[in-house]
Parts: structure tokens; C-alpha cells; sequence
């Protein structure tokens, strides 16, 4: 049972603490885990967060920043005052628990459709493009010196993954295909700062509470790049959940982003970010041709998978109203 | 022959009983899950039911736009490839059509509740 590994690390670094309890998975597949638990203290129990390669699993797949780095941009984060957990430990093999780190855990909510509905979060919605816009912004000032190393990436480089990777697929889209056109007649070329993206800048990824943003997480696919890629992905329609008329995750407007994040000391490039949305856009789309692929092959021969897959036409109509838009 | 009932009419009948017999009964994770299998399953008498239609108006549409014959998959790997290679661009007469049409068919089987489509639906 995992409760005795975590009750033996944390008496080793909480003082004080006294065992953990309540442990329970709340995601994770075969590489990577998230799980929650208590820290039992004399003075109430503390939320924790523990996120984690198991024992034997060491690497990160590709495009991941790597456990180690999560929890340093997170850290830098949270040092910064931006909205994040505070890391409190970071595993070490005597722990056995494999790698990766444990965390303050943040109370909110991280699903989209509630986010966008319940009446609760109707105070936060207003607010939270600006906000957003503040805290990106925030992420994107890092200061570079303490970035851990991860992956540098540009336009031309991103086009050039999305190609290959839908050209695996051996199926043909002309929607895709006018996509990628697109996308390579209108690459800017090297952004002329390069910043720290956060690279999943959205809904799940982010924790909202009646009075706004509380934490953002997952910085698994953190890399240098344009700061403008965080900008136009977090304006994809498919993380607006219906509310396709807030541009901005469902809650709010370009406008409103883009004034946040210039109140914060920074430029919004509003071409640069459509253009990042376009991208993010067919991104999503053949990221759910590839839960197809990976439902077809296996190990994950799961019916949720299978029906992501069918998604991707959805990607397809926004992009035809991205690049062909119909008259009135 | 086969005999009936047929496909359609026994997905129908099996996705109704899990609506409304099993989904009041199961709770958690499960519930979302049965979701998704019913909507698999709804999906799957959509296509049934509009892919006859929309895969001949394609094809259809296809050999205007190629003027070659043959397999739906290859008339699109044909498109595919002219769209790639910049012979055939949103300026050609009849393409943002036909990609227009053949999107708006995929919607209706794949998400005819997505908001774009239903936006889109509206605005022809």
C-alpha cells in the first residue's frame, strides 16, 4: 500500500507529521501518476499532492520536461507569487516511491463544463481572462537564469512535428492538409524573444475558485519558445466547452487577455497569437487521430480513447471557420 | 438476407436500455463511462443511417473537382496531396465548398451537439 511508503517519507521532512492518510489515485497511466492524500499532524491534516513516475519508471516520453523540471518551474512559480502549489518535497530514491515531487494541495475546481455553468464560479468569470492574462504574463518573466534545461521550440519546428506526425497516420484529411498550409505560408519565423512557455496553458490544467485563478499546473510540456503559443491556446475553440463566443477558454475575450497580460509589462502580438491558435487548433485535432492510433495498437485499447478519436472533426469545422469562414 | 431486426434498430434498442434502465443505477467514474459508451453507440446509428448519402455526395463532389474516378480514400489522398503541393488552393471554385460540405457531414455523426456545428448549421 502506497500510505506506508508516503507515511515514512513525509515523517522524514514534515516535522511533527505523523503518517499520511486518505491516499487515493486521481489519474495516471502506466508512466506517470497523480495522487492525492492527508499528512497527518497533531495541529489538522495538510493537503498533498503527489505526483510521480512509479519505481522503474524513469524516463519522460519525448516532448515532456521531465518530473525534476516540473517541480522547479513550479517552485519558481510559486516563489514568483504566482498562483501555484508550493513543492514540498522532491523524491529521492531512499523514498521509495519512484521520481517526481510532492505538493501543497490547492482546493478548486479544474473542470471546464462546472467552471463555465455553476453558479459559484459566476463571480470568477468576468475576471478571470484579465487574470489569466496577468499570470501568463508572470510565467513568461521567469527569471531565466533559474530555468531548469528543456526544449527550445519554434513555428517552423512545431509545423514540422504536426506534419509528421498526421503523415504517420497514413489517412488522409484535406482539412489537415490546408492546415498545415496555412500554417507554413504564415510562419513568422523565430519569435524575436523567447521566453518560458508553459506549452498547456487551459482548462484542467489550471485550478478556478469562486474568487478566480488559484493555481496553474502541469507543466509537463514547458519548453522555450514564443510566449505567444501560450496566448492563441488558450483561445482554441475545443477548451471553450460550447461557449464558443468567449474566445478565451469559455469566460472571456481576447481583449481582456491581452489587456491583462500588457498590465503585467508585457506586448500581446494579436496576429501572432491567431496564428498560434490556428496551430493549437490542428494540434488538438491530431492529437485525438493519435488516442485513435494509440486505441487501434494498444496497450490502452480503452472505449474513451476510441471515442476521442472522433473528435477530431470537430477541429476540423473550427478550422474551416478559421480559414474559410462562411458568409452570414 | 439477414433477418431483423436490423443493425440499427437492435443499437437503438440496446442504447435505450442502458439510458434508461442501467444509467440511474450506476454511480462515479462508471456513470461517465457508460456515457461514453452510449454515445459510441449513438454514434455508430447516426453513421449508420447518413453515411450511404454523405460518402456518395463526396465522391460525387470529388471527381468534379479532381476529374478522376475512383475510391472515396484515394480521391482524397488526391485532393490531400494538391492541397499540399499548392495546385489546388481556398481560391479554386468549388473546393472551400466541398470541404465545407464533407466537415458538416462528418459533424453530423461524429458531435451533431457541438456548438460550432450548430452555429454553422444555422448560417449556410
Amino acid at each position: 500500500m502506497i500510505e506506508a511508503e508516503l507515511g515514512r517519507c513525509v515523517a522524514a521532512w514534515y516535522p511533527g507529521a505523523t503518517g499520511v492518510t486518505g491516499a487515493a489515485k486521481l489519474s495516471g497511466g502506466a508512466s506517470q501518476e497523480t495522487w492525492t492524500f492527508d499528512i497527518v499532524h497533531p495541529s489538522g491534516n495538510v493537503g498533498a499532492i503527489l505526483r510521480r513516475a512509479p519505481p522503474g519508471y524513469g524516463a519522460s516520453p519525448g516532448r515532456a520536461a521531465g518530473l525534476d523540471a516540473e517541480a522547479t518551474l513550479m517552485q519558481l512559480a510559486h516563489d514568483a507569487g504566482l498562483p501555484s502549489p508550493r513543492v514540498m518535497h522532491v523524491l529521492k530514491p531512499e523514498d521509495e516511491l519512484g521520481t517526481g515531487f510532492i505538493m501543497q494541495r490547492i482546493e478548486g475546481e479544474t473542470i471546464a463544463r462546472k467552471i463555465l455553468r455553476d453558479e459559484q464560479f459566476a463571480p470568477a468569470r468576468p475576471m478571470l481572462a484579465r487574470q489569466l492574462g496577468g499570470v501568463v504574463a508572470g510565467i513568461h518573466g521567469l527569471p531565466a537564469a533559474k530555468l531548469p534545461k528543456l526544449r527550445e521550440m519554434t513555428a517552423t519546428k512545431e509545423i514540422a512535428d504536426l506534419d509528421r506526425e498526421y503523415r504517420s497516420f497514413g489517412r488522409p484529411r484535406p482539412v489537415f492538409e490546408l492546415a498545415l498550409r496555412w500554417l507554413r505560408e504564415r510562419d513568422p519565423g523565430p519569435s524575436k524573444e523567447v521566453t518560458l512557455v508553459h506549452g498547456d496553458f487551459r482548462h484542467g490544467n489550471l485550478i478556478i475558485g469562486p474568487d478566480g485563478v488559484r493555481a496553474v499546473l502541469d507543466w509537463e510540456l514547458a519548453h522555450f519558445g514564443d510566449p505567444m503559443e501560450d496566448l492563441g491556446w488558450i483561445c482554441v475553440n475545443s477548451w471553450r466547452f460550447g461557449e464558443i463566443d468567449k474566445p478565451v477558454g469559455g469566460f472571456g475575450s481576447r481583449e481582456d487577455l491581452f489587456a491583462g497580460y500588457e498590465a503585467a509589462g508585457r506586448k500581446a502580438d494579436p496576429d501572432r497569437v491567431m496564428f498560434w491558435e490556428v496551430m493549437g487548433t490542428l494540434r488538438w485535432g491530431i492529437m485525438c487521430c493519435g488516442m485513435m492510433q494509440r486505441f487501434r495498437q494498444g496497450p490502452d485499447h480503452s472505449m474513451e480513447r476510441a471515442m476521442i478519436g472522433r473528435r477530431s472533426s470537430e477541429t476540423e469545422i473550427d478550422l474551416l471557420r478559421l480559414l474559410a469562414p462562411r458568409g452570414k | 438476407m439477414q433477418d431483423e431486426p436490423t443493425p440499427t434498430e437492435l443499437i437503438k434498442a440496446v442504447a435505450d436500455f442502458l439510458r434508461n434502465e442501467i444509467t440511474p443505477a450506476i454511480k462515479g467514474h462508471n456513470a461517465f463511462k457508460l456515457r461514453v459508451a452510449i454515445n459510441g453507440l449513438d454514434l455508430v446509428t447516426r453513421q449508420l443511417a447518413l453515411e450511404g448519402d454523405s460518402d456518395s455526395a463526396e465522391a460525387a463532389r470529388l471527381k468534379q473537382l479532381l476529374g478522376i474516378d475512383g475510391a472515396l480514400v484515394d480521391l482524397n489522398r488526391a485532393l490531400s496531396d494538391k492541397i499540399a503541393n499548392g495546385e489546388v488552393d481556398l481560391q479554386t471554385p468549388g473546393l472551400a465548398d466541398h470541404l465545407w460540405q464533407t466537415t458538416m457531414d462528418k459533424l453530423a455523426v461524429d458531435q451533431p451537439n457541438y456548438a460550432s456545428y450548430k452555429r454553422e448549421l444555422g448560417n449556410k
